[in-house]
């Protein structure tokens, strides 16, 4: 081989390992959310924290729908636990089709930083649902606020934390038309 | 070196048809990405003069139905239309007019003389890049004529975040430019290949890697910065075209994805390619300030190495064009730092260059004005970065005119005024005739005090709040906006002088020199006929270790 198509190659190399780099990222960046909570990503936990705090966080619920003939309500606005407290609280979905719907519901929490705190044990997010024609159906959450909140620098004085859930069609089914198609292919 | 301007009786010139469509002579390639350059540059210009007229006063001017713009055709006579204008502006500058010129322009001409080959290491594959770009020009343009979703053609802006350019453009617009950013970025990578080998493996016996010029080190940090930078850009628009066609859900949080990943791969090339533009024309303006200046360039390793280390440090700075996502403060900090590192190499190579003029034997001839209005609207706008780059401050400037204003001073003043300065530096070199010293330096005061004149006051704009990308305005922000259109008028007239001086050149052909800058102009060009014999170097010239 010639030097020239030596140094060629070499530079070929590059563009396809920075190529791979790219695509990379995608998981990358998820696992990066993931264990950071990053970007307010909730965390999911398996057990409850032993410590209880006496100072109480008020959690605000926010609820949306996003290309689905449903409504969707959070059964309380807010609720106020204790730090390190586990808290409940219920949602109601109601499926305003005689069809099937297949809904995933994206969650994130305002102020961002508060993502690594704000941990769920319970959570109709975590998997895909299916809401019969005309049902009326009620999700619980199980959540706690980590005790860390009270003493990371980074959220000083934050005892208001919004829980924000959007409910999307779940991809690779036929959904019931949406109402506002508009707004494009999002399914 | 004399040996190497002797004239060859067999310098076969091929066919018209030949020489121009199937060129494989650098030389010949570098005119092509140059006449691209102004062609492209004229459509690019013209467009940021639809915006300007339409934001001289507050309210709908031109981007309304029955105005001339509907007639015109070119973009839709609505407010999308204004979009779409914004976008195609900034893309056009960016990938069909800088980089044509700087890279494959200059880059093409003169890398391969300069470190004294007698062409590209792939003569073939620069042929290649170079109808890849055509077409990758042509594909854009198309985008503007089809469908985009909300109107004609695509307006989510050059950085196209999702979801505006996925849900929010369902037509086949933006598909159209992806592809043509696609097809760019192959260009630029064949090309940045064909740079770094020549450059490895070409230089002529005695040029090592620190006695080459300063235009050649540019240029081969730029070609880094585009391998390593360009993949990353590709990754992600082929994420969006799959995410809009193929119901993937890379940047849809309906999926599990999150749009603000998409900034980050953005940025990730986004960054290095701001240094991408403006890097070669660090290398010419060294060459202009040391010829003019009748002295070496000062610190000669120091620039060099400055430009490896803002080509480095430009890779791990790029979050702060994101500061507003909801970074933590810590990376805040981090990237707050790590940006205003940059201004380190950035003053060596500032600084240097005023050390160069420095008690020099100074002509201010054309080249030399454009590069000095080169350093000085380079320093502005890189004055404004380091403000900018403050994530406190950047939280209310962000997407204000005052960023606007800065990155229009480091490119379209900085990058422009090297592109032009490199222009009228080597035009009797490139042309074989003279230009009109008195057209070249009227061009310069009219261009300079027309975008100085588009550009300060929009500093005041962005200070007082007027966000980017909006077709209207509150009336409040009328006067600075009717300034700043009045600066573009001036600066038509500087291009119209530019015209006229290419125009009175090409009809009075006064013969050029082979070295018109006398003793300052060291470099390898310099010892060529002006324009250099079809193929030089036969015999390679021998470099020494005083040649800068």
């Amino acid at each position: 081989m010639t030097k020239q198509n030596k140094v060629a190659l070499m530079c070929a190399a590059l563009v396809l390992a920075m190529t791979g780099a790219a695509f990379a990222a995608v998981p990358l960046y998820r696992i990066f959310c993931q264990v950071t909570g990053f970007d307010g990503t909730v965390k999911r936990a398996e057990a409850a924290p032993t410590q209880v705090l006496d100072q109480e966080v008020l959690i605000r619920f926010d609820t949306n729908v996003r290309d689905l003939p449903m409504t969707f309500r959070a059964e309380q606005l807010s609720q106020k636990v204790r730090i390190g407290e586990t808290g409940m609280a219920y949602f109601e979905v109601t499926n305003t089709t005689n069809q099937t719907l297949h809904a995933t519901a994206a969650y994130n929490v305002v102020p961002e930083r508060a993502g690594p705190y704000f941990q769920k044990l319970q959570c109709f997010c975590f998997e895909g649902q299916e809401i019969a024609p005309g049902a009326t159906v009620s999700f619980p959450i199980q959540y706690f606020v980590a005790p860390e909140l009270a003493t990371d620098p980074e959220v000083k004085g934050v005892r208001q934390i919004t829980l924000s859930y959007t409910f999307f069609p779940t991809k690779g089914f036929q959904q019931a038309a949406a109402n506002d198609s508009a707004v494009g292919k999002a399914g | 070196m004399a040996t190497a301007a002797i004239h060859d009786p067999h310098d076969h010139k091929p066919g018209f048809f030949t020489r121009w469509f199937l060129s494989t002579n650098h030389k010949d390639i570098g005119l092509l990405y140059l006449m691209f350059a102004i062609f492209t540059g004229l459509i690019g210009g013209a467009l940021s003069g639809l915006i300007r007229w339409e934001l001289a006063e507050p309210g709908i001017q031109i981007f309304k139905e029955g105005s001339f713009v509907q007639y015109l055709g070119l973009v839709e006579a609505s407010k999308h239309g204004y979009n779409a204008t914004v976008t195609a502006h900034a893309l056009i500058m960016v990938f069909f007019v800088v980089m044509p010129a700087t890279m494959g322009g200059f880059g093409n001409y003169f890398i391969p003389i300069m470190i004294g080959a007698p062409d590209m290491a792939f003569p073939r594959l620069n042929n290649i890049s170079f109808w890849l770009i055509f077409f990758a020009f042509v594909l854009l343009i198309l985008s503007m004529f089809v469908d985009g979703g909300p109107g004609r053609g695509f307006g989510g802006g050059w950085t196209s975040y999702p979801p505006l350019s996925t849900m929010g453009h369902a037509g086949p617009s933006f598909d159209l430019a992806i592809f043509s950013l696609h097809v760019a970025g192959a260009s630029s990578i064949l090309g940045a290949i064909n740079f770094i080998t020549t450059i490895f493996n070409m230089r002529a016996p005695g040029m090592t890697l620190h006695r080459m010029p300063l235009f050649a080190w540019g240029v081969l940090i730029t070609a880094f910065l585009l391998l390593i930078s360009l993949p990353v850009l590709a990754g992600a628009i082929t994420m969006l075209l799959s995410d809009r066609n193929f119901g993937t859900s890379f940047f849809d949080p309906a999926g599990g994805g999150d749009p603000v990943m998409y900034q980050h791969l953005f940025w990730f090339f986004g960054h290095p390619e701001v240094y991408i533009m403006i890097l070669p024309g660090f290398g010419m303006i060294s060459h202009i300030v040391s010829t003019f200046s009748k002295k070496p360039i000062f610190g000669y390793l120091a620039m060099a190495y400055a430009m490896v280390a803002i080509g480095f440090i430009g890779f791990i700075v790029w979050a702060h064009h994101m500061y507003t996502v909801g970074m933590s403060v810590n990376l805040r900090a981090y990237f707050v730092a790590a940006t205003m590192i940059i201004a380190v190499p950035t003053g060596v190579k500032i600084f240097s260059w005023i050390a160069t003029m420095w008690g020099g034997s100074i002509s201010f001839k054309t080249p030399m004005l454009w590069a000095m209005g080169f350093i000085f609207l380079f320093t502005v706008g890189g004055v404004t970065g380091v403000v900018l780059s403050n994530a406190g401050i950047d939280y209310s400037l962000h997407d204000t005119y005052y960023v606007v204003a800065h990155f229009h001073y480091v490119l379209s003043l900085g990058a422009i005024f090297s592109i032009f300065a490199a222009f009228y530096y080597w035009y009797e070199k490139m042309f074989g005739v003279k230009y009109n010293e008195f057209l070249g330096q009227a061009h310069f005061w009219i261009m300079f005090i027309g975008v100085n004149l588009i550009f300060f006051p929009q500093h005041f704009l962005g200070l007082q709040g007027m966000p980017r990308r909006y077709v209207d305005y509150p009336e409040a922000y009328t006067y600075w906006n009717y300034v700043s259109s009045v600066g573009y008028v001036i600066t038509i007239v500087g291009v119209g002088v530019f015209l006229v001086m290419l125009l009175e050149s090409a009809i009075r052909r006064r013969k050029a020199e082979a070295n018109p800058w006398g003793e300052g102009a060291t470099t390898l060009e310099w010892t060529l006929s002006s324009p250099p014999p079809h193929h030089q170097f036969n015999e390679l010239p021998v470099v020494k270790a005083d040649n800068h």
